[in-house]
């Protein structure tokens, strides 16, 4: 049986139709084409696949996408304005905190709703709100780096 | 499989009830689409049970708390007057999964999964909780405690699903915390979890006390024999040892790669004490 979906994709309102099955992940890449949420793991260890649901930091690999009718959902699709990059992509850029960049987006969106939520994180804080975002590549300190500078940056420091 | 998200608790049971296969419940999905996805379980339907308000809510009732099922994680953390009462509940309710699983994650999701292992189901042990359950023939209490048999068995019967949870109202001086070993400092299962609940007198001698314990047996137990042993006390260090000898007791842990049965045994102990001096120091502000 096919469901069919409202809900709001940065933005935008958008439908889809989708399998009981198919999760948001499923939904944002294989029917709405939006390829920037990866799937690392399928099973909410390495949140490769984080975006926000009403707000809320969740991995979409554990979400059905016949859960999220008339919600909002923010992918990292969202984040640069037009070609104007968020400050957190740009300082990711300038510290060299990525390499293969699997990871890269569902770091952003989680960096990004910390930020959010707490503009003035100490590096702990930040360590542990990013421990679901597994990274085979950085060895996180330039990850850790980019989020501090660019939170900085975003406080007018 | 097909899905439903009913905005009744009555609607939901009958969905539950009716159905001839396989017919679960969906909270957060962090256990239950991880099953299904690695087709450990395939059911035929899921029943959503977030549109249901009840679920959803946290309440005062009777001086105490009605804390929805399937409220997350995250959601018990921003609850301020919750995290006062009972931080140490919601400390074990927030130790579950990354920040992107506390998004999803519920009490009832964490108990109804069915591990012994479960971080936030000793703590609802020591803080009394009562499981208030609706099936397709209305609604019953049971004590958090009762509720899980063995790993992955349940006192459920079909159709029944956990609304909500009551805490008690908390007297003065009353406090309690959650710690876990786990062989790093994030996102791993609990090799052992022991939560404690005090309650003080004025002089500062302990007058009630419940300690669950995780991953040491078959089920979260609650240790009566180690709340005993405090009451009475100042929670000194020979109530504090007769206690964490009373955890000991109460282990009939597995022997597995993350911990011997020797191990688990006597890290039941230790953080009996830990746990209760973190307990102690916060009713003492309380
Ligand atoms: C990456 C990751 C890390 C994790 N880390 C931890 C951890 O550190 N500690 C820990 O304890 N757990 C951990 N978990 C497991 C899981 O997140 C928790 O058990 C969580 O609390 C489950 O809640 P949920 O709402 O997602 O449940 P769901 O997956 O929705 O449901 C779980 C089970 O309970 C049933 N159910 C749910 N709600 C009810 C209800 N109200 N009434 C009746 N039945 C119900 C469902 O049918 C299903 O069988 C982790 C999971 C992941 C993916
Ligand atoms: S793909 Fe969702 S957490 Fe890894
Ligand atoms: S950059 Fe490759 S996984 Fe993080």
């Amino acid at each position: 049986m096919k469901h069919h979906v409202t809900t709001t994709v940065n933005g935008d309102e958008v439908e889809f139709l989708c399998s009981t099955e198919q999760t948001l992940l499923d939904c944002l890449r294989d029917e709405l084409d939006l390829t920037g949420a990866k799937e690392g793991c399928g099973s909410g260890d390495c949140g490769a696949c984080s975006v926000l649901v009403d707000g809320r930091l969740v991995c979409s690999c554990l979400v059905l996408g016949v859960e999220v009718s008339g919600k909002k959902i923010e992918t990292i699709e969202g984040m640069a304005k037009g070609d104007e990059l968020h400050p957190l992509q740009r300082k990711f850029l300038e510290h060299a905190a990525l390499q293969c960049g699997i990871c890269t987006p569902g770091v952003l969106v989680a960096a990004k709703s910390l930020l959010e939520k707490n503009p003035d994180p100490t590096e702990t804080e930040v360590r542990y709100w990013l421990a679901g975002n597994l990274c085979r590549c950085t060895g996180y300190d330039k990850i850790i780096r980019a989020v501090m500078d660019a939170a900085a940056e975003m406080r007018g420091a | 499989m097909r899905y439903e998200s009913p905005d009744t608790l009555e609607a939901a049971a009958k969905m539950l009830a009716a159905e001839s296969g396989d017919a679960r419940v969906l909270a957060g999905g962090t256990d239950l689409l991880v099953q299904i996805r690695s087709e450990i379980l395939s059911p035929a339907l899921v029943v959503d049970i977030k549109k249901i308000a009840e679920t959803r809510t946290v309440s005062e009732e009777k001086g105490g708390f009605r804390i929805g099922a399937a409220v997350a994680g995250a959601e018990l953390k921003e609850h301020a007057k919750l995290k006062k009462a009972w931080p140490g509940l919601v400390e074990a309710a927030n130790l579950i999964g990354s920040t992107q699983v506390q998004g999803r994650c519920s009490l009832g999701g964490n108990l109804c999964n069915g591990s012994p292992a479960a971080d936030s189901v000793p703590a609802l042990i020591a803080a009394g909780a009562v499981a208030s359950i609706v099936g397709p023939n209305g609604r019953r209490e049971l004590k958090v405690e009762d509720v899980m048999l063995a790993p992955r068995k349940l006192a459920l019967t079909k159709g029944e699903i956990i609304a909500s949870f009551f805490l008690p109202a908390r007297p003065a001086h009353a406090s309690d915390a959650y710690l876990r070993f786990i062989p790093r400092t994030e996102m791993d299962i609990a090799v052992v979890g022991c939560a404690v609940s005090l309650v003080l007198d004025a002089s500062g001698t302990c007058t009630a006390a419940r300690v669950g314990l995780g991953a040491v047996a078959a089920r979260p137990l609650l240790v009566e024999d180690a709340g005993k042993a405090l009451v009475g006390t100042k929670v000194d260090e020979a109530a504090l040892e007769k206690a964490a000898a009373a955890a000991r007791a109460a282990c009939k842990p597995i022997d597995d790669k993350r911990g011997t049965i020797e191990f688990r045994t006597d890290v039941a102990g230790v953080l009996t004490k830990r746990t209760a001096l973190i307990a102690l120091e916060r009713a003492r502000k309380a």
